[in-house]
């Protein structure tokens, strides 16, 4: 994409730097400054940068929800019409239990679905619940849907640039 | 599953943003907990370690540099599943990778520092394993807030 905020190479050293994750010592920015050659004032002057422009989303812990009790993990897909996609995902996204939400495209005949809502659940009973509230609030503009669960995590490295 | 007591939880479900950003941000984060930034570093080692957290950092929004972030499947065959999951986790793009109960039983995330580079990655999966992958790139995003707190 082409309308992305444009970086320089010491905020690529730092995206690379912290990646792997944040330096757990007292002073990690410190740290992290002395690894890429810049001083810390400076790599808290650039975070505070990233996180304003959105390029980082935010700064923290990223649980793995399934040690945290979310064992259930339903990936509920929607084949809505087109026309009407725009007002359904954004009344599916605001519910409080879907944590993404999004249109992607079909792949017919193997894929009939459009829209993508995540829901979690600390058994499948509730994510089904959950799905069930869906498909209310879709009523007739529900065509077809399904409920993937996850049953194993294969990879989960975040992203690597 | 490891133990987790009081004040891990409430680690967890209070550090999943807003982490300061200052000289010294874990004992600034530790107050809210009534803990100190050394026993904060020493829990959020042992709830890494433990893989109860994944990652400690900043998360960063791929797309906002430029490159890409795609939702792709394939359907592996039961008996090929481990050998297709150690070729498609070999590449560096894939980010993550989940096994989900559908005829379409892999589906991974791709992200690369360019567009291209997600039609480069389906290429090599497709030649690796021989198999088709459906890509299912976002379209529109009506919402996103990956924040849960802990029930256990």
């Amino acid at each position: 994409m082409s309308d992305g905020p444009k970086l320089d190479a010491i905020d690529r050293a730092l995206i690379v730097a912290t990646q792997g994750g944040l330096p757990l010592v007292a002073r990690p920015y410190q740290r992290i400054g002395e690894q890429i050659g810049i001083a810390g004032e400076e790599v808290m002057r650039r975070l505070q940068a990233l996180l304003a422009a959105g390029i980082i989303r935010r700064i923290g812990a990223v649980p793995n929800h399934y040690a945290i009790g979310w064992t259930a993990n339903g990936m509920t897909v929607w084949d809505v019409p087109n026309a009407n996609i725009d007002e359904l995902g954004a009344s599916v996204g605001g519910l409080p239990f879907v944590t993404h939400c999004y249109r992607r495209p079909r792949a017919l005949p193997a894929w009939p679905y459009n829209l993508f809502a995540m829901v979690h659940g600390n058994s499948r009973d509730e994510v089904r619940e959950k799905a069930a509230v869906i498909a209310e609030l879709l009523g007739e503009n529900c065509q077809g849907s399904d409920v993937l669960f996850s049953t194993r995590i294969l990879k989960k490295a975040g992203l690597r640039i | 599953m490891p133990e987790l007591d009081a004040v891990d939880r409430l680690i967890i479900d209070k550090l999943q943003g807003d982490f300061p950003i200052c000289d010294e941000p874990y004992a600034a984060a530790a107050k809210q907990f009534g803990i100190s930034g050394d026993e904060l570093m020493a829990r959020l080692q042992r709830l890494l370690d433990d893989k109860v957290l994944t990652r400690f950092g900043p998360m960063v929004q791929i797309e906002r540099m430029g490159g890409a972030f795609v939702l792709a499947a394939l359907q592996a065959p039961e008996a090929r599943y481990d050998e297709v999951v150690a070729l498609v986790n070999a590449l560096p793009q894939v980010a993550h990778n989940y096994r989900r109960e559908h005829a379409l039983n892999m589906w991974f995330v791709l992200a690369t520092e360019t567009p291209q580079g997600i039609a480069d990655a389906i290429a090599t999966i497709e030649t690796d394993t021989g198999l088709q992958v459906f890509a299912f790139p976002k379209e529109r995003e009506y919402f996103v807030e990956m924040k849960l707190e802990t029930r256990v």
